[in-house]
């Protein structure tokens, strides 16, 4: 056999590889296992803030039946959605609600609440601030206010590091906070990481993270002197906060629809849930639908 | 053929071996086109994927103008970037790319050329053994490392140096000052090698020094080269996206100065792309800025070539 004919077959053996990972691909959207032992591919792509938590309990499961294979992916809550709509995933990752993303017609996918995210402004240690008004807060995020002395701290510049148009999380906090209002264009971030970092490093900077991102390196703020605390968001009196969906296009498969309700069960709310720096769904005294009315259970 | 079969045999009497030899191929022969099929069919290959992406990217790039009937100058040079709110203006970013693309190549270039002057002519020895390495080195470092160093050293530098918040286009150029050296340098260091000998020779022949060799003979020789070798270094420094991202700080704004946040098309559009939904006006306008790039590096690459081809003319003359 001569070099000529070995580069040929590495060909063709490439472009087998290839086309058997398109059939797999389009198999897992459409594939049904109805036999009693779980089985099949499960593919989670979405939310980065879903992300951790979702890996963690997908291992978890994987590990209770072995038939399963389950691919938990990020690439942030729009490529969640879309690709769910598309039938590309089986769930798609979300922080927002369907309804909320333009786009997506949420009539067609299934939601699925797997957890609750807390979160809240963050400052720079230095500019001597604690807690803030909500009406403050906004004046700070649409450009009103824009030194630390104005509000009761530093004589320091105001250094607004938002997060990219279109995530949830920024939808999340402008929802609550700015309420319809725009915010002034200012650094943007594409993760709860580096927001954390450049909060820690640059003077007078602002932001906000999920509850599971505070450290004590940077100041996590009250708003209206409530802290910022799990049980103040299970009784709404934090109010940023938002979901984590799981989305599926229609009614899902058995392994899919075995992997949805283990993520929701007790053992893995009261446990792999609060590790990670969620909150229960369980333990959540209100509920608040996709326009954001909140209501009491 | 049977007929020119035919007259060979009335001719000789060897020519039954010619004639087999004609049309029965020998096994090099076999291998020539086995050899020749499979290079084909790479081309191929590699010619439908550029083409299919030059007509992916063309067609999700003007869906914005098309489908939601945005108008072209008004992207172009629109200073609102919200896609949100159906607000797209690109210009923010498309001054911001150039910006740090110019200023990084300013900065660079200089040392780029002095570095290479001394790996020819000065130090040709320790150039090769030394430096080389070190140049080489710094290609093949990721740009997730530089973009990591940068925000670790150089925005805390700067926000000391000149205040604010470190984040900016100043950031950027110095991150990318230090990745298009290594090209600018290699690209230069070929050019002045590549000056024949005997222009070297006829000018110290004539009395020139070392240095007016160098600056009026060698340099004015190699200029087309060295051209080159900057406008592929802004390339890279046009295309680079996680290392500016990191430093640039990512506000969609008219850069006022060079220390205050801005956006390049690239960082627009990693932190973008996982936020927006296929189809859709967001997701339509981050395929514009994609294809700003890409033509802008069509653009590059046709400079290139059009520099490429006088350097050519004025050696012949």
């Amino acid at each position: 056999m001569n070099k000529g004919t070995k580069l040929a077959m590495g060909f063709a053996t490439i472009s087998l590889l290839l086309v058997g990972c398109g059939k797999a691909t389009s198999s897992t959207s459409s594939s049904k296992s109805s036999s009693a032992a779980l089985s099949g591919k499960v593919t989670a792509v979405g939310s980065t803030a879903l992300q951790p938590l979702a890996a963690k309990a997908g291992a978890n499961f994987q590990s209770k039946h072995s038939k399963v294979n389950l691919t938990v992916q990020g690439g942030g809550s729009g490529t969640g959605l879309s690709q769910v709509q598309s039938g590309a995933v089986s769930i798609g990752d979300s922080d927002i609600f369907a309804e909320e993303k333009q786009g997506i017609d949420a009539s067609k996918l299934t939601d699925h609440k797997v957890a609750v995210v807390g979160m809240g402004p963050v400052v720079n240690k230095d500019a001597g601030v604690k807690n803030l008004k909500m009406s403050q807060l906004k004046k700070i995020f649409t450009g009103k206010i824009t030194n630390w002395k104005m509000v009761g701290g530093k004589d320091q510049k105001i250094v607004i590091i938002n997060r990219a148009q279109g995530s949830g999380t920024r939808a999340t906090f402008e929802n609550a906070v700015l309420k319809g209002k725009t915010a002034v264009k200012s650094q943007e971030q594409d993760s709860n990481g580096a927001v954390q970092k450049i909060v820690a490093t640059t003077p007078g900077a602002v932001s906000y993270l999920a509850f599971s991102y505070y450290t004590n390196k940077v100041q996590a703020l009250s708003i209206n002197n409530v802290a910022p605390t799990d049980n103040n968001v299970e009784n709404n009196k934090w109010k940023i906060w938002s979901y984590e969906h799981m989305y599926t296009k229609g009614k899902p498969n058995a392994t899919t629809a075995a992997f949805l309700s283990y993520m929701t069960s007790k053992d893995v709310q009261n446990s792999l849930v609060k590790d990670m720096g969620y909150i229960s769904i369980h333990d959540m005294q209100v509920t608040k639908d996709a326009k954001g009315v909140v209501t009491s259970k | 053929m049977e007929q020119t079969n035919s007259s060979f045999k009335q001719e000789k009497t060897q020519t039954k071996d010619w004639a087999y030899t004609l049309h029965h191929a020998t096994r090099a022969t076999h291998e020539d086109w086995l050899g020749r099929s499979i290079s084909y069919t790479c081309i191929g290959i590699i010619i439908l994927v550029v083409a299919s992406m030059l007509w992916f990217i063309t067609s999700k790039g003007i869906a914005t103008f098309t489908q939601n009937h945005v108008n072209v100058w008004q992207f172009l040079s629109g200073t609102n970037w919200a896609p949100d709110q159906g607000k797209i203006g690109a210009l923010p970013m498309i001054v911001g790319s150039f910006a740090v693309t110019f200023a990084a190549a300013l900065v660079a270039t200089p040392f780029a050329i002095g570095t290479a002057i001394f790996m020819t002519e000065i130090a040709p020895k320790r150039g090769r053994k030394f430096l080389q390495p070190v140049i080489e080195l710094l290609v093949g470092i990721p740009s997730v490392v530089y973009g990591f160093i940068g925000l670790a050293v150089v925005v805390p530098f700067m926000r000391h140096l000149v205040g604010g918040s470190g984040f900016g286009i100043i950031s950027a150029t110095f991150v990318l000052f230090v990745m298009v050296l290594p090209t600018i340098t290699t690209m230069t260091v070929d050019s002045l090698r590549a000056v024949p000998r005997f222009y070297k020779e006829a000018s110290l022949a004539l009395g020139a020094t070392r240095w007016q060799t160098v600056s009026r003979v060698i340099l004015r020789a190699a200029t087309p080269g060295i051209l080159t070798a900057i406008i592929f270094g802004m390339a890279r420094a046009f295309g680079e996206a996680l290392a500016v991202q990191m430093v640039i700080g990512n506000a969609a704004i008219m850069p006022k100065n060079l220390v205050s946040p801005a956006a390049t098309l690239t960082s627009q559009l990693t932190t973008g792309i996982g936020d927006t939904i296929d189809g859709t006006l967001p997701n339509n306008a981050l395929w514009s800025l994609a294809l700003i790039l890409l033509l802008m590096s069509l653009f590059f690459n046709a400079l290139v070539r059009v520099i490429a081809k006088r350097g050519q003319l004025s050696h012949e003359r």
